[in-house]
């Protein structure tokens, strides 16, 4: 396996390595020359735009064409906007072309236009002379500079908030070299202009000078920031190259590269865990690489090539081929290095061995174990087996660390199958066909989701379905998913029938759970097909997700119904304000009456916005009770009398159509009694008004007023019963003794003589009480007697009644101070009374 | 004299976790809005708020001054306002008029509205049509349940019973499935839900289409069974005067969010004192659920007991009595503090009670339920009306007579009314339209036709999707055949046995002995045959929509933990009165269940019947 080590070459302690990723797969007649190019990173897409200012002639147009990372056409048109000067990719694979006039163009992978933003108003004047695009945790950036040396950013091309940064002191046209830089949550530009290094931020332009940058140079004219924002090179006319912190407070290394023309691209290479960062710097036939050790490596370059900047290394395209240039990771290095005794590379010539069916197996097996590493090298093998390109070397240490792992009791399985599981899918990706070259470390970095998503967007859904199968993805975020971009893709193939899409559709997502048909729907709503869009929407179990797709469609109706059956008022109330503000009034109420839900949900709705509305309702149904009861409710909130009786007429004449004569007499008598009292209000000065008949005869004989009592007693034919009751208390609570006893003999009482005993009795008047418990009836003596505290009445009544019950009750009132003998004859008598 | 208890009876859940919840929601929303604020709470939420987040919790959260929702021009100097209501459009329109008033003399002040427990399109579609949806930003405090006391949730919201029985909007029904969902999440999952009503059936499937939209989690399930009940299946029980302790103390003082306030006659003091009665209170725990005969024995026993503990002091050398003071002393006295407030509380309800008009009340009552001499009946109600005794008595009265004997005659309809209307004033005639509607207080119909009305119902519940939701209507189609329920299950025990309130045998007690309500017996009849078979009868005179429905497979063994089996959540939508849940427990001790209420409020006969009123609209 020497072989393995032939393209490392060492840098300082460390070793840098080239892996051929792909043979490209496209034909370019050029090469890479004469090309904007921009490559995406994580594998991502390339894109190549013929320069236009090189063309012969201005009316032809150049051609754009994106590609996978292997070759692979994916789109293919002229440009037809205006020149472009910066071309670059979003964090979703989105192609950014940023033009001249500072217009921002986005296409998607496949070259279909998406929408397109302005860098704002100044530019179209200034133009623009620079463009870069970058990444931030806040997704993709861009920045420009103008013609007027002016920079603009904007943080994130989804949430579009333009920032113009303040002006760079002596700076004419686009600075020497420049840098969007990612600091404390904050997004700041570096600038050189000759010498001189400015950080620009959204207030100030602060100058600022790299500790240690050797003397000789008089102009930085390159510069590079590494992947993750931290470190910072600077190039500099003299052929010194700076390497530091972008904060600009350490110096890692100043190299001096004896090359003083300006690199055409520079930039970091550097892996997590680190042992030689280094910058890679790219000329015409040279690539150097600069180590923080100050030793470079050489490589000369048979082709044009273009740089890409990864997490974990430098990828180099060129017009045939496709590398990546790495530092060697310390698991492979430990392993292959030669002559190596480290636990891995023992344990991998053990099972070479051993599948030799040789003893020496058994040797290196116990020289690891006496060592007691052999847990060790399991591990670094699968982290080698990681890092490694070729499928036949990831098997060769999977298979020694399997290997490994038999002679271990408790190593965790877990580390090995996953491995296994990751490089699975990272061949499956990294084949020529699908085209993304993904090293472990950046998948991880990217998470399955992601790389699922990005699958999804190259339309790649059989691959994304068996991942998310074979990875076992909760169904919800995998294979629902990708059915979901799958079934809104087909919706938008225009030759297929509705028809037959919506059985392909309902086929293939069957019951698959947590899928929206209503998203599929509405997408193929946006391509103008409505009538697929329905179809699909009748597979949707939520009906209240349905609702929103079929009021944009104009079926109000249907989304009524479906509204209500969701049994979610709000929207039933959605589609009602719809409505109301689509149709006429005449229809929405129709519509209304055949949907009670929705309308007693606006009848309450009205109750308390539009009171007339609520009348219109009632007018349109008919429905003459609930009229009428309007017009009483809004009598109550008059406070003028006419207003108020007018609006009682116009009830009563409502509830003479509803045929409901009560209502009607019983609003006509309210009438009257407003009327009346208002009569004596203004006669006598009474506060009657708005009274009950009841309240107002009390105040009436309260006040004396027994002959306008007896009017209202006789117009309204009140029940004799509640008018002696009336007078009764009345008088009991003026006291008015006289008054009451000519009552009391005025005619025989319809209620008796006992309430006469019991109100004199409440006022404490014994005496008056008393006057009436003879005519009391015999049933209701003994009550009266006990009323008035007359014990012994109570028993001669109660004896004389024979009722067991009420010699009880008599009994029970008596107290140790009674009379014996009167105690003695409630006994008698109510055993006497008992065995009858 | 508590109840003997049959069997180990299972621990109930911690319910405190939902205070906690909604705590820190709240915190979490009051943080939105950094720095000093002014904080306006809508009236009806100041004492649920007061449960979950005091003054000084607030106060931490740099809210400045509360004030109460009053539909009043404001005072507040504050440059940030924050308005907690709930989803009405009387509050929502009265911050518009806020907003506009500063915007009219050119204030700048930030403004955000928390609507509790959740936001409904209709006041967002008033703030944007008044203008001001961009002046404010909007939230919603989930804060669905109250926990009142151990067994006790509540939603706090009594407007539910109107809205969605008499107006027929549904729109709490959803909010009900939320509670319901909320529940079901943490000490779920449920194996087995019954229910019966349509209100009942819809907030189900609300539920459950919730369950299906969110990720579940597989866990221990604290609570196994679920039994959901309108309220108007049964109008009967909430309308009858309450006779249990508990009851008793809402019916005459108002028990507001679990808390009472006795006045001056009650504390013996010339100040009146706010009360938290629940299971904390030793005293009132254990005379809850008690008969109210029962009860003045109970404490005179207790107050023996208290006198006792506090004499041992007397034999006692120092040091006995520095453990006495420091142990027992401190425990004691508050027992005494309580005791003496509950027997203020009891003889004030005595005075009031044992008055003469109140036993024949009573009776009244019971030849109500029994079906007994009710011309009697009729001309007491008649007499109560003439006479101008309380106004929401008479109508319970009213309504009682009407619902026992499912309607009144045309004659005694006529006539009752129209004294009740010269003795309260005409514009009852609201009213009674309500009480029509809801199926309250009616007119009886002669034979078995059917009205337009009826028929016009009948139509549309044979066209699936109207029939689901024609709430408002049903009640129209619906008799109450009270007495026919009464017989088959057995409500009223009979007459001629002397019930034993000391030594309750049956749910009855809480009406002593005269009535077991309708809606316990139905539970206990559900759960005793694992669903409705051989109820059918019953359920189609009560208009049925009843449901029993076994979670599929993901409860992972339905007989796993029998505890959570043993425990059931019985949610009432309309309220429920404290009646009804003492005869719960009674059921749980009986059968070794234990019951935890949910409902949407409180409830009782006064509660109720002032919810249909509709003078002052």
């Amino acid at each position: 396996m020497a072989f393995i080590t032939a393209n490392w070459n060492p840098l300082g302690d460390a070793f840098y390595r080239q892996i051929e990723l792909y043979d490209m797969g496209w034909s370019l007649r050029d090469g890479l020359k004469d090309c904007m190019v921009a490559a995406a990173p994580y594998g991502g897409p390339i894109v190549l735009l013929e320069w236009q200012s090189q063309r012969p002639s201005p009316s032809a147009r150049p051609q754009l064409e994106i590609y996978s990372s292997s070759g692979v056409s994916m789109a293919s048109f002229p440009w037809k906007s205006g020149p472009v000067r910066q071309l670059g990719w979003t964090v979703c694979d989105d192609l950014l072309a940023i033009q001249e006039d500072g217009t921002v163009l986005i296409y998607d992978l496949f070259g279909t236009f998406k929408r397109h933003f302005s860098m704002g108003n100044e530019v179209v004047q200034n133009q623009v002379l620079e463009a870069k695009v970058f990444h931030s945790p806040y997704g993709t950036g861009v920045a420009i500079v103008t013609g007027a040396s002016r920079f603009t950013l904007a943080m994130n091309i989804d949430d579009l908030k333009l920032r113009r940064l303040p002006e760079v002191p002596g700076l004419q046209g686009a600075p020497s070299c420049w840098a969007v830089l990612t600091q404390d949550r904050q997004t700041k530009v570096l600038l050189a202009n000759g010498a001189d290094l400015y950080i620009l931020d959204n207030t100030s332009c602060t100058p600022v000078t790299p500790p240690g940058l050797s003397p000789q140079a008089c102009s930085i004219i390159n510069m590079a920031v590494s992947f993750s924002y931290k470190y910072l090179a600077l190039f500099t006319d003299s052929g010194h190259l700076w390497m530091g912190s972008t904060n600009l407070k350490d110096k890692l290394s100043e190299v001096e590269t004896k090359v003083r023309s300006a690199p055409k691209q520079m930039v970091w290479s550097r892996r997590p865990k680190s042992q030689q960062p280094s910058v890679v710097l790219m000329w015409d036939r040279l690539l150097l690489v600069a180590g923080v050790c100050k030793e470079t490596i050489q490589y000369t370059l048979d082709e044009e090539c273009v740089c890409v900047a990864e997490l974990d290394g430098v990828r180099i395209v060129g017009a045939s081929r496709h590398e990546m240039l790495q530092e060697v990771p310390s698991a492979c290095e430990d392993i292959f290095k030669i002559a190596s005794m480290a636990p891995g590379a023992l344990l991998l010539e053990a099972h070479k061995e051993y599948e030799k069916c040789s003893q020496k197996a058994d040797e290196y097996l116990r020289e690891i174990k006496e060592q007691s590493v052999l847990g060790e090298a399991v591990k670094q093998c699968v982290e080698a087996a990681g890092y490694e390109h070729e499928p036949e070397t990831q098997k060769t240490l999977l298979r020694a660390a399997s290997f490994g792992k038999c002679f271990l009791s408790n190593f965790p399985p877990e580390p090995f199958v996953s491995m296994c599981r990751d490089l699975r899918v990272l061949n499956s990706v990294r084949d020529y066909s699908v085209g993304i070259p993904l090293t472990h470390t950046q998948y991880k970095q990217m998470t399955v989701q992601v790389l699922i998503d990005r699958l999804v967007y190259r339309k790649l859904y059989p691959l994304a379905i068996e991942i998310c199968r074979y990875l076992k993805t909760p169904e919800y975020q995998g294979v629902s998913r990708v059915l979901k971009h799958w079934a809104c893709c087909k919706v938008q193939q225009k030759e297929e029938p509705d028809e037959s899409i919506a059985r392909a559709v309902s086929v293939k997502l069957g019951e698959a759970a947590g899928i929206s048909y209503s998203e599929i729907a509405a997408r193929a709503y946006e391509c103008g097909r409505t009538e697929l869009a329905i179809k699909l929407l009748e597979f949707e179990p939520r009906s209240g997700e349905q609702v929103p797709l079929l009021l944009k469609m104009k079926r109000s109706q249907l989304g009524l119904s479906k509204a209500i059956e969701s049994g979610d008022t709000d929207l039933v109330y959605t589609v009602v304000t719809y409505l109301k503000n689509e149709m006429n009034r005449g229809d929405f109420f129709m519509t209304l009456r055949n949907q009670p839900v929705a309308l007693s949900l606006y009848r309450q709705f009205c109750k308390h916005q539009e009171q007339e509305t609520l009348k219109d309702l009632f007018n349109q149904d008919d429905d003459h009770h609930e009229l009428g009861n309007f017009y009483v409710r809004a009598s109550y909130k008059e406070s003028k009398l006419e207003a108020r009786l007018s609006l009682l007429q116009s009830a009563v004449d409502e509830y003479n159509k509803a045929k409901n004569e009560f209502a009607a007499k019983a609003t006509e008598e309210e009438m009257k009694l407003l009327r009346f009292q208002r009569r004596l209000d203004e006669e006598k000065g009474e506060a009657l008004l708005g009274l009950s008949l009841h309240d107002t005869l009390h105040a009436l004989l309260s006040a004396n007023y027994h002959k306008q009592a007896e009017q209202l007693y006789r117009d309204f034919r009140v029940p004799d019963k509640r008018y002696w009751w009336l007078k009764l208390t009345a008088l009991a609570e003026k006291e008015d003794w006289d008054e009451l006893e000519k009552f009391a003999k005025s005619k025989k009482s319809p209620i008796g003589y006992l309430p006469f005993v019991e109100v004199c009795v409440k006022r404490h008047n014994k005496y008056e009480a008393k006057k009436y418990v003879s005519k009391v009836t015999p049933e209701q003596k003994v009550k009266a007697h006990l009323a008035i505290g007359d014990l012994e009445g109570a028993a001669e009544a109660a004896i004389e009644r024979r009722s067991e019950g009420e010699i009880s009750t008599v009994l029970a009132r008596c107290s140790p101070t009674t009379d014996r003998a009167l105690l003695e004859r409630l006994n008698r008598a109510r055993s006497t009374a008992a065995k009858k | 004299m508590a109840h003997s208890v049959r069997r180990d009876a299972p621990e109930l859940p911690d319910f405190s976790l939902l205070k906690r919840l909604a705590r820190d929601q709240l915190i979490y929303l009051l943080e939105q809005l950094p720095g000093k604020k002014d904080l306006f709470i809508e009236a009806d939420l100041m004492s649920p708020l007061d449960r979950i987040a005091n003054v000084t919790t607030l106060k931490e959260h740099e809210v400045d001054k509360l004030y109460k929702v009053e539909h009043k021009s404001i005072v507040s100097t504050s440059d940030q306002l924050c308005f907690l209501i709930r989803p009405r459009i009387q509050t929502v329109k009265w911050i518009c008029d806020v907003v506009n008033a500063d915007k009219a003399v050119g204030k700048f002040r930030r403004y955000k509205v928390i609507f509790c427990p959740q936001k409904f399109y209709a006041c967002e579609t008033l703030l944007e049509e008044q203008g001001i949806i961009g002046d404010v930003t909007t939230d919603e405090w989930s804060f669905y349940l109250l926990p009142l006391d151990d067994d006790i949730i509540s939603l706090e919201l009594p407007e539910f019973f109107r809205d969605n029985f008499l107006e027929g909007d549904q729109r709490w029904v959803r909010t009900a499935g939320s509670a319901l969902h909320l529940l079901h999440s943490l000490y779920g999952p449920f194996s087995k839900v019954y229910g019966i009503g349509r209100c009942s059936k819809m907030a189900y499937e609300s539920w459950r289409e919730q369950v299906k939209e969110g990720e579940q989690r597989v866990r221990q399930a604290d609570i196994g069974n679920v039994f959901l009940i309108d309220r108007d299946v049964d109008l009967v029980t909430p309308l009858c005067s309450q006779v249990v302790y508990e009851g008793l103390v809402d019916d005459i003082f108002r028990i507001k969010c679990g808390c009472v306030e006795f006045g001056p006659d009650v504390t013996s003091s010339d100040k009146s004192m706010k009360v938290m009665l629940n299971s904390q209170d030793k005293v009132f725990n254990e005379i809850r659920n008690e008969h109210f005969s029962q009860v003045f024995g109970f404490l005179s026993q207790k107050a023996r007991n208290l006198q006792t503990a506090y004499d041992k002091r007397s034999g006692m050398d120092i040091k006995q009595m520095k453990t006495f003071v420091s142990e027992e002393l401190k425990g004691l006295k508050k027992e005494h503090r309580l005791l003496s407030l509950h027997i203020g509380a009891s003889e004030s309800m005595m005075k009031k009670k044992t008055k003469q008009d109140f036993q024949e009340m009573l009776k009244t009552e019971h030849s109500l339920l029994e079906g007994f001499e009710i011309r009697e009946c009729i001309s007491f109600i008649e007499e109560h009306i003439n006479r101008q005794a309380s106004m929401v008595e008479s109508m319970r009265l009213l309504c009682l007579l009407s619902l026992t004997e499912n309607g009144l005659l045309p004659k005694d309809y006529r006539s009752l009314k129209a004294q009740y209307l010269q003795s309260y004033g005409v514009d009852h005639l609201l009213t009674f339209s309500n009480l029509k509607q809801l199926g309250l207080l009616v007119e009886q119909q002669p034979g078995e036709t059917l009205t337009v009305m009826e028929s016009r119902v009948g139509k549309l519940v044979n066209d699936k999707t109207a029939g689901k939701l024609t709430d408002a209507f049903s009640s129209l189609a619906k008799k109450s055949n009270f007495r026919a329920l009464s017989r088959r299950l057995n409500l009223v025990p009979k007459s001629d046995e002397e019930y034993d309130l000391r030594v309750p045998r049956d749910m009855a007690y809480i009406f002593s002995g005269a009535y077991i309500p309708l809606s316990c017996k139905l539970i206990e009849q559900v759960l005793e045959r694992d669903g409705w078979t051989g109820l059918e009868e019953v359920t189609r005179m009560i208009n049925g929509h009843e449901f029993a429905v076994t979670a599929g497979s993901n409860g992972s063994d339905p007989r796993g933990r029998s505890d959570a089996q043993r425990i059931i959540l019985v949610m009432f939508l309309g309220g429920c009165t404290y009646s009804e849940i003492s005869a719960l427990r009674f059921l749980g001790k009986e059968k070794g269940y234990k019951f935890v209420v949910v409902t949407t409020a409180i409830t009782n006969s006064a509660r109720v019947l002032e919810s249909m009123l509709d003078n002052h609209a």
